[in-house]
């Protein structure tokens, strides 16, 4: 359970990016973080981790006060947040075993992750989350030898190995193809599942939104302008969130599938996946 | 729709827009034309009396053309023989400074270099840090070999120390400007799972800088032998000192056989840096 309550941000420059931003995300839910590009999605879940410092208002995880840590608590804390990135941000000259071990930096003494001798636990762990979002026969690869794909697929084994209690996902499919999106999609809604986590996804593409999350905030220049389910998004709420623009191509059609029509439609793409990665 | 109703027909004055945009030029750098013109002039005149104000004395031209002379055939006739144990004692010992130099330069340099990426080190660490750097950068390796022999008397020892010392200003300097440079994001997610400071240098920065640190110590290497051909004539040891004698002694084809084998090693240092960057790309 994460708790925002009258989150704000002024940088420096005088820019107010954040202006009293309050919401909850229990467990299991994924929130989907729309808005124009500079409305602040991007800053809202790095204050949650404090990769940028708030200026005000709290942040909760469970009991947690996570805007009132020291510097080593919040060293502690940032180990149960996963977080997955816009371009993966794998480093690129690790292999992709020391990207996914590197989740569990949070947990192991310098000299151990310096050595590259993790317990075997983790290791193990690295290798059953490698296989369970299907990169497993690349683990000694280069992570710049990977294609986009392939890179968030670590990238979402690398926040899994934390084992963490809340995922904060910025543009997770920005760099990737229309399919390529939908299935990282399916994979962190299944994996949110899974562990009953919840999720914030910073995500730009509409449709893709409301087709994987269960819940919408719209943010427009630092403040939430929507929250709601996914169907609720009206032109008109469009409108509020991203300004006047002719949204009728973006509705959904009314002959939307159902869900069973989805689950069995989702069945053949995994089917045909799995073909791919074997031709 | 904005778009469905037709570009409408275009109004007179935008047709003359289009006409006068054909005759476009690249805006100049300065815009003001009076000062443009004043700063090419300028250069010119400046070049022009600089050139005039250098003075040529043709006759001791004429003169040093026959000592050069003498020089190139030295060169072309190398011997190699008669002052060979002394030039084995120059290059040991040059190779040794090199070497050790170019070693303890780097070991100094990493710690000092990271301590001046502004986006690692604190804000007090960072000014000392580039404070050093810039000492070691101004003094050229003549100014300190001269001070150091001062210091320890003639001999390597002040040429180990010379080449240590300018080798820190130079890798720490592009070590810490590489790291600037550093792909911000790889940083970030390994600060978002929690790792300490150590752990971010090893697995975010580490990785990103390792091999052009690797390519730019080899390129020190390089550097610093020839260095130690430079301040061994001001008395800091190696064949710099040799090839100071002989030349002292009118011995041009000895010099000249100790100038093809400073060639050769740098020509050698050269080829390993070139294949040992390729490998670590």
């Amino acid at each position: 359970m994460l708790r925002i309550d009258n989150l704000r941000k002024r940088y420096r420059t005088g820019d107010e990016a954040l202006k009293g931003i309050s919401f909850a995300v229990p467990s299991g839910q994924i929130v989907g973080l729309i808005g124009p590009s500079g409305a602040g999605k991007s800053t809202l879940i790095r204050c949650v981790n404090r990769l940028v410092e708030p200026t005000g208002g709290q942040v909760f995880l469970d009991d947690l006060e996570l805007t009132a840590l020291s510097r080593s608590e919040l060293r502690k804390a940032r180990r149960r947040i996963g977080m997955i990135f816009q371009e993966f941000a794998l480093v690129e000259r690790l292999t992709v075993m020391e990207n996914v071990l590197s989740g569990r930096l949070g947990y192991v003494p310098f000299w151990r992750s310096f050595a590259r001798r993790y317990p075997p636990a983790d290791v193990d762990k690295a290798f059953a989350l490698l296989e369970r979002v299907g990169v497993l026969d690349q683990a000694d690869k280069r992570a710049d030898a990977l294609s986009g794909g392939q890179r968030q697929r670590v990238g979402v084994a690398r926040a899994l190995e934390q084992d963490p209690e809340l995922l904060l996902i910025d543009e997770p499919t920005a760099s990737l193809d229309p399919k390529t999106s939908r299935q990282i999609m399916r994979l962190i809604r299944e994996i949110c599942a899974e562990r009953n986590l919840p999720a914030i996804i910073n995500i730009h593409d509409v449709l893709l939104a409301q087709d994987f999350v269960d819940r919408i905030v719209g943010l427009r220049a630092g403040e939430v302008v929507f929250d709601g389910p996914p169907n609720a998004l009206s032109p008109e709420v469009l409108t509020r969130i991203y300004g006047e623009e002719d949204w009728a191509a973006l509705q959904r059609r009314p002959d939307r599938e159902t869900d069973e029509e989805r689950g069995a439609r989702e069945a053949v793409d995994g089917e045909l996946e799995r073909r791919a990665s074997f031709a | 729709m904005a778009n469905s109703n037709a570009a409408p027909a275009l109004p007179e004055t935008n047709k003359n827009v289009t006409a006068a945009a054909r005759a476009w030029r690249r805006p100049p750098l300065i815009r003001n034309r009076a000062l443009r013109w004043t700063c090419g002039a300028g250069v010119v005149v400046y070049l022009t009396l600089a050139i005039a104000s250098l003075q040529v004395n043709w006759v001791r031209i004429y003169q040093g053309l026959e000592r050069g002379w003498r020089f190139v055939q030295g060169f072309l006739l190398p011997d190699f023989v008669s002052r060979w144990s002394d030039i084995v004692i120059g290059m040991r010992e040059s190779l040794t400074m090199t070497v050790t130099s170019t070693v303890i330069g780097i070991l100094i340099s990493v710690p000092i270099g990271i301590g001046a990426a502004r986006n690692l080190a604190p804000r007090p660490v960072y000014l000392l840090c580039r404070g050093v750097i810039a000492l070691s950068r101004s003094l050229q390796e003549i100014i300190i070999a001269i001070l150091f022999v001062a210091m320890f008397g003639f001999g390597p020892f002040a040429g180990f120390l010379t080449l240590s010392f300018a080798t820190i200003g130079f890798l720490s300097k592009l070590l810490a400007e590489d790291i600037e440079d550093a792909d911000e994001s790889q940083a970030e997610a390994i600060r978002a799972t929690g790792a300490g400071w150590w752990q971010l240098i090893n697995y975010a920065i580490q990785p990103q800088v390792m091999p052009r640190l690797i390519g730019l110590s080899c390129y020190r290497l390089d550097i610093n032998f020839r260095e130690s051909a430079v301040i061994g004539i001001v008395g800091a040891g190696g064949i710099g000192a040799t090839l100071n004698t002989t030349m002292d002694r009118y011995e041009y084809d000895s010099a000249g056989a100790i100038l093809i084998l400073i060639i050769a090693v740098v020509m050698a240092a050269e080829y390993f840096s070139g294949y040992v960057r390729k490998w670590v790309q």
